[in-house]
């Protein structure tokens, strides 16, 4: 991973491997909420991903790419990717239908553009949607949640937060289904990472504390999620407590590669992908539309990058001059 | 050849008869054909859903509605009907059904004339909702069908809610044209 | 050039899909099948052979600045033929391809060949390279397609390869044809530059 910016550079003993590892212990809490919520399936797929990433990432570099070795900081980000991914999906896929998705993650999100760093698209958020198109009946069922790392015992599925606000709107209904309590804490249906608001913030701090991310992203999608709720009328609190936002706004929508390198790019990326976040839940066929949102805010960066180009040294801005 | 302008008429002029002959002989050749198949299609799809009938219900259809009626009848009595209703509310485009009726309003079968749900998932639609397994079946039914994630009484295709809602709506609908229909057609007879 | 020549040319080295690259319209939206997908290539291989062969015998006797029109009415009209004949005698197939026969006319392979071979070339010259054009197309459809009904619906022409259940469906619809063209287009390029 290469990290852009105009000189003057400093040098650290920062490195892309350090900065992925630090991301991976942030996600270790709600990897956490995923196991105490959903129990051994949880594990289960957490695990064959992570090792199915890790592995075709290798075998990709050394048999299809032919380089004579796979690099330390690609297979960290492979194992981020199978982290990220797992944390997308249900609790209860099937095992192969994680493999499929890593497959396409590694091999064609990643390895087909030339492997980490040339990627357009977020690898997880990409095989994300790829599953999510694929297998839409195995990818919307959701296992109720059980606790103390335990699975409930009859295999009992329900609805999301999103889904059940698709279809209550904004009635009364919608508190009888669950409390912002439950949401904030986890204790709802959903993908493994996305239902503990809680796990997910407690990864931010500690992003931002080690400085691995600044808060642009993530705020901006934030905002703009809660001020367009608030004026189309929709259910603010489920609607930034539900669903991918936190986590799609936290870890996927800040990977260096696929987001713009400058402030103010990062600004209208994130309001972009709040925009089409927001009209996807309100609007769309799908109750949740953050990773649509992340994939075509993705493939706007490099625009965005161009239209913010930061002036060169010593060359004075417009409205300096003016 | 020279560019000049009587040789660019001519030449163009040439070519668009000759090309106009020959396809006004394809399409002679072609034309009662063409229609033949569109008629059949319709007369196909009225004859496999509807219960027995003796008259031409091609003569004598009527729209209620908005939905077009093709009414079976065996010596003058009402014994069905095909119902044709088209509905807007599908995942990506039309949905065109031809419904079947009994007498009384019970659902005999039906045939999914257009669509353009999603292969794989929608589309699913013209087995589905006859399939005795589970509560897919709308075969037989007499009253208003919605699907059970809506609190109905039939199993919506897994993963194409949109498209099953649409296809129950659009049913509802046939079957409502329906009755009016008979209701219609039992005091005028 | 010899006969066979011009034809394998058309398949292999300057195969329309894989080395041209042109056509993409009806190559990513007829391919959710390999059926329709070769039928597909069969219906473009027949306008191409009439096609080439009309605008051929025709050069010598239309003036330059008229010939893009005269190409186009040629082409046009053998599409109308094909889309009349299809409608009345396999009118399943034509409901199945639907828009995409019409659009043939704009299919830039046809007007490509006219203008770069048929209208320089003699009759026979120009009948076979519509053949071998015509035939890379319907290779590279039947391709395309196979392999997306392969992934996206576990079966090949209809036949069950494995349950479909398994089948991610993102082959058969828009997003797969883009996927499977690229690496479809990767592996031919891979395979004929080592030859």
């Amino acid at each position: 991973m290469i990290i852009f910016s105009p000189s003057p550079h400093i040098h650290t003993r920062r490195t892309a491997a350090g900065a992925m590892m630090h991301v991976i212990i942030a996600l270790l809490p709600a990897a956490f909420a995923a196991a105490w919520f959903f129990g051994l399936p949880a594990i289960g797929v957490m695990l064959v991903s992570v090792t199915a990433c890790v592995a075709f990432e290798y075998l990709i570099a050394r048999f299809v790419l032919g380089r004579r070795r796979a690099e330390r900081p690609s297979l960290i980000a492979a194992a981020l990717t199978g982290l990220l991914l797992t944390l997308n999906v249900p609790a209860g896929l099937p095992w192969w239908t994680v493999l499929v998705g890593a497959l396409f993650a590694i091999g064609v999100a990643k390895m087909a553009f030339g492997g980490l760093g040339c990627n357009i698209f977020n690898p997880a958020i990409a095989a994300r949607v790829f599953l999510l198109i694929s297998f839409p009946a195995l990818m919307t069922v959701w296992p109720v949640p059980g606790s103390g790392f335990e699975a409930v015992a009859d295999g009992l599925t329900g609805a999301t937060p999103l889904e059940a606000l698709k279809k209550f709107g904004a009635a009364d209904d919608f508190s009888m289904f669950c409390t912002p309590g439950e949401m904030f804490m986890g204790s709802i249906g959903g993908s493994l990472g996305e239902v503990s608001a809680l796990a997910l913030l407690i990864g931010f701090v500690y992003l931002l504390a080690v400085r691995v991310i600044s808060w642009h992203i993530p705020v901006a999608i934030i905002a703009t999620v809660a001020a367009l709720d608030l004026l189309v009328g929709a259910r603010v609190v489920p609607n930034l407590l539900g669903g991918g936002l936190l986590l799609g706004a936290i870890f996927m929508a800040t990977d260096y590669v696929t987001s713009p390198m400058t402030r103010r790019g990062m600004l209208i990326y994130g309001v972009l992908i709040g925009v089409v976040t927001v009209v996807i839940r309100q609007w769309g066929a799908y109750p949740e539309g953050m990773s649509f949102a992340i994939l075509l805010g993705n493939g706007l960066t490099p625009l965005i990058n161009r239209w913010c180009r930061p002036v060169r040294f010593g060359k004075l801005q417009k409205e300096d001059a003016v | 050849m020279k560019s000049s302008l009587r040789n660019m008429v001519l030449s163009l002029g040439c070519v668009s008869i000759a090309v106009a002959g020959l396809l006004a002989a394809v399409n002679s050749l072609t034309a009662d054909r063409i229609a033949l198949n569109a008629s059949m299609a319709e007369t196909e799809a009225v004859a496999t859903v509807m219960p027995r009938f003796a008259n031409n219900p091609m003569a004598d259809t009527l729209t209620v509605d908005g939905c077009r009626i093709y009414p079976g009848r065996v010596d003058g009595r009402l014994t069905g009907a095909a119902v044709l209703v088209t509905t807007n509310e599908g995942f990506s485009g039309p949905l065109t059904i031809m419904v079947g009726f009994d007498a009384e309003g019970g659902l005999t079968d039906y045939s999914i004339l257009e669509s353009t749900e999603t292969p794989g998932l929608g589309d699913k639609a013209a087995e589905w909702f006859r399939d005795p397994e589970g509560r897919h079946s709308v075969i037989g039914s007499r009253d208003e069908l919605t699907v059970t994630k809506d609190g109905g009484n039939i199993d919506g295709i897994t993963a194409a809610t949109i498209t099953s809602r649409a296809f129950l709506g659009a049913v509802n609908r046939a079957r409502a044209a329906f009755l009016k229909f008979s209701k219609q057609d039992n005091t005028a007879s | 050039m010899k006969p066979l020549s011009i034809i394998v040319n058309g398949i292999i080295r300057q195969n329309p899909t894989f080395v041209l690259i042109l056509g993409m319209c009806p190559t990513l939206g007829t391919t959710s099948s390999a059926l329709t997908g070769m039928s597909m290539g069969l219906a473009t291989l027949f306008v191409l052979i009439c096609s080439n062969t009309v605008i051929s015998a025709l050069k010598s006797v239309v003036p330059d600045a008229v010939r893009i029109p005269v190409f186009i009415v040629v082409i046009a009209t053998f599409v109308t033929v094909l889309q009349m004949v299809m409608q009345a005698w396999l009118p399943g197939l034509y409901a199945a391809l639907g828009i995409f026969i019409p659009l043939i006319v704009v299919n830039c392979i046809l007007l490509g060949r006219a203008e770069s071979f048929a209208s320089k070339n003699g009759v026979l010259a120009s009948a076979l390279d519509g053949v071998g054009i015509g035939l890379g197309f319907t290779a590279a459809l039947t391709i395309i397609g196979s392999v997306r009904e392969l992934l996206g619906a576990g079966a090949v022409f209809g036949l069950r390869v494995y349950p479909d259940s398994y089948a991610p469906l993102v082959f058969v619809l828009a997003p797969g044809a883009f996927i499977a063209l690229g690496f479809i287009i990767a592996a031919f390029n891979r395979l004929t530059n080592k030859a």
